[in-house]
């Protein structure tokens, strides 16, 4: 008789990742997004409100350091507006990043008792992230309106920016794909948490997010930035809401090609290291 | 009928000590062997049984070697056997939190694993919230989960606490809420691990006749793995006993309760280290159950039979032998000595002589639990002649009425009258 429904073998091929049954625990999906979000600010007096809070704070110090003390250029910009428009991005990016890197190592007493495919709680992360993204993004929006409507500023909202879905995706693409390469590498050798909270810090440097890449002059730097995924990500995103900033088609595909391939890489790798992490985490 | 779950020729290593540096190093000399090489994984040659109590030589153990049996469907297996001999690992294998080293497992239908109740309930979210939250971890639609809640509420008994968050909630309530969901999954193969062990009595009542409801009265498999011997013998029909990482025998429950019960010889034996000259010493000591067999481990309720040899030993009235219980925090619970109670002294030689003396408990009431036995040789008033503090470790095992430890470590006999 062959009408096994489950069989439990040592290893399978590399590249036998069953999209189904990840499709079949979609309410499982559902609940880990729920969860995040109705957990993330239980228990403090201001709820909700920190969604906007971290990204003004984070926005005000920018302005101090960056615009105030070290003088860099914003393009012409309003401050407020060119800063919030990187961090609401960049923080996307890094906290979907740093938390999917978690993954195994932060949820070992659920993934030790039951199984699922434990592809469900990198994907649920990154898409909970995605609604605090959609808050911030109303911050932005209110920012730009005052100065769209109240201000002088020079700031030319274009076509692009029916992009910026594409570029969310991608943001989200590649958070997801390193986030799981990194948490795979991680249940063994514990010693890449360390690395990576470090690298996240040094990669926002060599991102735009607090100069406009016009700033660099430097050819060489030029080159190495545009080889950074996220650097064309967040110009686009510039370009098309404020008017400043690059946009070329090349660099785009540059980026969607290279998540395209950290995200396979990472599912391929994920997908193996899951059936046996609990034995090394 | 058709076989549910088919194990085949399944082992499990694992690396002991801690995974560290050498771990890169066993990793590079792996992917050496295997992927530049081609040749066997050095590793995977290496390794021991796993026995707990024995120093090994290798860092590899076999937690399972070489398991291979096959479970009918509709059938309810009891998995017994002592702490490491691999029911755990071997439960872990078929709910899929690892993989095995080798070997195959098939089954027929969803499998659902209760290693744990409740597990993924978050603390901040509600009773209700967290009720779709496990379900969905157990692999239930959303659909299904709420079409069962009113069931699921109703057996947990948290219908008051519905709306509170978990965290509010007492332990015994979060393990009825988590037994609740896990009764309601309704897949053909579930896999449970000891989970009955919390709670009290009357919702361990509740659990194990849902479980029968299940198997019984549904044609479903279920996998049972625990300590209590009253509830594996009660559920289960058939029974698999594991002995360091092997199956050491398969069949109908009693007989495999049976032997897991006499199998502890080896840690009942003593080595008694005396010369032959020496006056007045204990030179053997056994204890044998109600068959005549060594064992160390007793249901509440059965009859103990010692048999304890003394070398060149008068024994007048003067000498007497004292036999006492301790528990595992080393408090004296209970002990008789042959100054006191029915003695019948057969050997009356004048000389000194061996002898054996023998002791009958017709009837041991401790409860569930490991117990130390002490012996002492003493001359009435005037001195120990010689003395084992810890001459033996039984283990009193739970039988069909759930007697353990929440009734202190005494079983009263009582006979209660309702009017």
């Amino acid at each position: 008789m062959n009408d096994w429904t489950t069989i439990i073998k040592p290893k399978t091929s590399l590249f036998h990742v069953d999209f189904k049954e990840l499709w079949q625990y979609r309410d499982l999906y559902r609940m880990f997004v729920k969860r995040d979000i109705v957990t993330w600010y239980k228990q403090t007096i201001l709820g909700p409100l920190w969604f906007f809070i971290q990204p003004i704070l984070t926005t005000l110090m920018f302005m101090i350091v960056f615009g105030g003390i070290a003088q860099i250029s914003t393009d012409g910009l309003p401050q407020p507006l060119f800063y919030l428009a990187g961090i609401c991005l960049w923080q996307y990016f890094s906290e979907s990043l740093t938390q999917t890197s978690n993954t195994f190592i932060s949820n070992t007493h659920v993934f030790g008792k039951v199984y699922f495919p434990r592809l469900v709680v990198p994907l649920a992360t990154v898409t909970s992230n995605l609604v605090r993204l959609a808050i911030q993004m109303s911050l932005f929006l209110i920012v730009y309106l005052y100065y769209f409507i109240f201000t002088d500023a020079a700031i030319q909202p274009n076509l692009y920016l029916l992009l910026t879905p594409v570029l969310i995706l991608l943001l989200a693409g590649l958070a997801l794909g390193f986030g799981i390469l990194f948490s795979s590498m991680t249940t063994k050798y514990r010693d890449l948490t360390f690395l990576l909270s470090f690298c996240v810090q040094l990669w926002m440097y060599a991102t735009p997010v607090i100069y406009p890449l016009s700033t660099i002059k430097n050819e060489k730097l030029h080159f190495l930035m545009s080889l950074n995924p996220i650097t064309s990500i967040i110009e686009t995103f510039k370009y098309a809401t404020l008017g400043v900033g690059s946009y070329s088609p090349y660099a785009l595909l540059y980026s969607a090609i290279f998540t395209v391939l950290i995200l396979c890489t990472g599912i391929l790798v994920f997908n193996r290291i899951q059936k046996t992490f609990m034995d090394t985490v | 009928m058709a076989s549910a779950i088919e194990f085949e020729n399944i082992s499990k290593q694992y690396r002991l000590g801690v995974v560290s540096t050498g771990t890169l190093s066993h990793d590079l000399n792996r992917f050496w062997h295997t992927k530049v090489l081609r040749r066997e994984d050095p590793y995977l040659k290496i390794g021991e049984t796993n026995d707990r109590s024995h120093q090994g030589k290798s860092e590899y153990v076999w937690a399972l070697k070489n398991i291979d049996f096959k479970v009918e469907q509709g059938d309810v297996v009891g998995i017994i056997g002592k702490n490491g001999a691999g029911k755990s690992t071997l439960l872990k294998l078929l709910s899929r939190v690892t993989a095995p080293t080798t070997g195959i497992i098939r089954a027929r239908g969803r499998i659902a694993s209760l290693l744990e109740v409740g597990t993924g309930f978050h603390p901040e979210m509600t009773g209700r919230e967290n009720i779709y939250m496990n379900g969905a971890i157990m692999g239930m639609t959303r659909s299904e989960i709420t079409r069962k809640l009113d069931e699921i509420v109703d057996f947990s008994g948290c219908e008051r606490y519905l709306d509170t968050p978990v965290k509010r909630y007492s332990s015994g309530m979060i393990v009825r809420l988590g037994f609740a969901i896990a009764a309601h999954l309704e897949p053909e193969i579930l896999v449970v691990d000891e989970v009955l062990a919390v709670g009290d009595a009357e919702f361990q009542k509740k659990a194990i006749g849902k479980m029968q409801d299940v198997s019984q009265g549904e044609g479903r498999t279920v996998l049972f793995v625990s300590h209590n011997m009253g509830a594996v013998k009660n559920l289960c029909k058939r029974g698999v006993l594991l002995e360091q990482g092997k199956v050491k025998s398969t069949g109908e429950i009693e007989d495999v309760i049976e032997e897991y019960l006499s199998n502890s010889i080896k840690d009942s034996s003593i080595s008694f280290k005396v010369s032959q000259k020496e006056k007045n010493k204990f030179n053997s000591f056994r204890i044998l159950n109600s068959n005549g067999i060594e064992t160390n481990s007793f249901m509440t309720g059965e009859s103990l039979f010692f048999e304890i040899g003394i070398q060149n030993c008068l024994f007048d009235n003067s000498i007497g032998i004292g036999l006492y219980f301790y528990n595992l925090n080393g408090e004296k619970l209970a002990g008789t000595t042959s100054f006191f109670g029915s003695v019948n002294r057969i050997n009356k030689s004048n000389e000194s002589s061996n002898c054996l003396v023998k002791l009958i408990i017709p009837q041991i009431n401790l409860t569930a639990g490991t117990y130390f036995i002490e012996l002492v040789l003493a001359q009435k008033n005037v001195k120990r002649l010689d003395h084992y503090e810890k001459i033996a470790q039984i283990s009193i095992v739970d039988g069909l009425t759930n007697i353990d430890s929440h009734l202190g470590y005494f079983y009263i006999n009582a006979e209660w009258i309702i009017q």
